[in-house]
């Protein structure tokens, strides 16, 4: 397997939906090159922090607030 | 009105079907509880697409109005939840569209770039990288590193990675191929790697070779 192969498949490797013949070439791959190593890890964990970490928070009175402004339309509108 | 089609799942119908039932029915307070089990991912995605936080305020009152008034069209034979994202992307990129005066917006914008298709960085980054940084100042990187995306992958990612929808569901939503969405995934996620390594590559230790022999 190539690095660019190797990069192709990255999605499914990092979902998890490869299908099994290729996994041994993947690990394989993976076990031979460095770059292709800390691609694959520090992906993995791009991901992982994105889904970890609110950067958008809704503060509560905010919500609340809206909450409010929603249900108000809504109840005029039935 | 029209009965919901039920979604049997593995583990039955999703228990928003129940609650849409009951809205359609005429009682809102189900709505209020639909609405609080959403509001968050409506106002992060809103966010995410507008990047401002008027706009996802208008967005949010606007995309739950809207889901109650069309409550009717919903056919129940998709999730409420990616059917409500849905509305939610449309009113972000009208918002958009309203802001940059006039001009058409879509999620097709700057997509048309190779930048990021081939991984450059490699650097290793340092173990439990996000330590080295403030709640604050992760935030803010991972803020900016994403708003530095082009349009149409950043929305495929924050709705694919971040929100949790499958990559049928995004394409759904977005109104692409899946191949599409996967191809913009790809190079998202790998953008977004590239750009967190300025910020969190392993400091010191391994110095990687120079010859181009990535051999271990």
């Amino acid at each position: 397997m190539t690095c660019t192969e190797f990069i192709a498949l990255l999605d499914d490797i990092i979902d998890n939906t490869v299908a099994a013949e290729v996994r041994a070439e993947i690990e394989q791959h993976m076990h031979d090159c460095d770059h292709c190593e800390v691609v694959f890890n520090t992906t993995r964990k791009t991901i992982e922090i994105y889904r970890s970490h609110e950067i958008y928070d809704l503060p509560p009175d905010l919500r609340e607030r809206l909450h409010a402004a929603i249900m108000i339309r809504c109840k005029k509108g039935c | 009105m029209s009965t919901i089609q039920t979604i049997a799942g593995e583990n039955g119908p999703h228990p928003d079907v129940a609650l849409v039932e009951k809205v359609r029915a005429g009682d809102i307070s189900a709505y209020d509880a639909l609405v609080r089990k959403y509001d968050r991912q409506v106002f992060r995605i809103a966010q995410h697409i507008t990047q401002n936080r008027e706009d996802a305020e208008d967005v949010m009152q606007d995309a739950f109005l809207k889901a109650y008034e069309k409550l009717d069209q919903f056919q129940g034979n998709s999730k409420f939840y990616t059917w409500l994202v849905r509305i939610a992307v449309n009113e972000s990129l009208m918002r958009l569209r309203k802001r940059r005066t006039g001009r058409m917006v879509s999620i097709d914008e700057d997509v048309e770039t190779d930048e990021g298709s081939v991984p450059r960085d490699l650097a290793d980054w340092a173990p439990d990288p996000e330590q080295n940084y403030s709640q604050a100042e992760l935030a803010d990187i991972l803020r900016k590193t994403i708003q530095g995306l082009p349009h149409g992958f950043r929305v495929v990612f924050v709705l694919r990675d971040v929100e949790g929808l499958s990559t049928e569901e995004t394409a759904e939503t977005l109104g692409l191929s899946v191949p599409a969405v996967k191809s913009r995934l790809l190079r998202a996620r790998l953008q977004l790697r590239e750009r967190l390594t300025r910020y969190f590559r392993r400091r010191t230790g391994r110095v990687p070779s120079e010859d181009g022999v990535n051999k271990k």
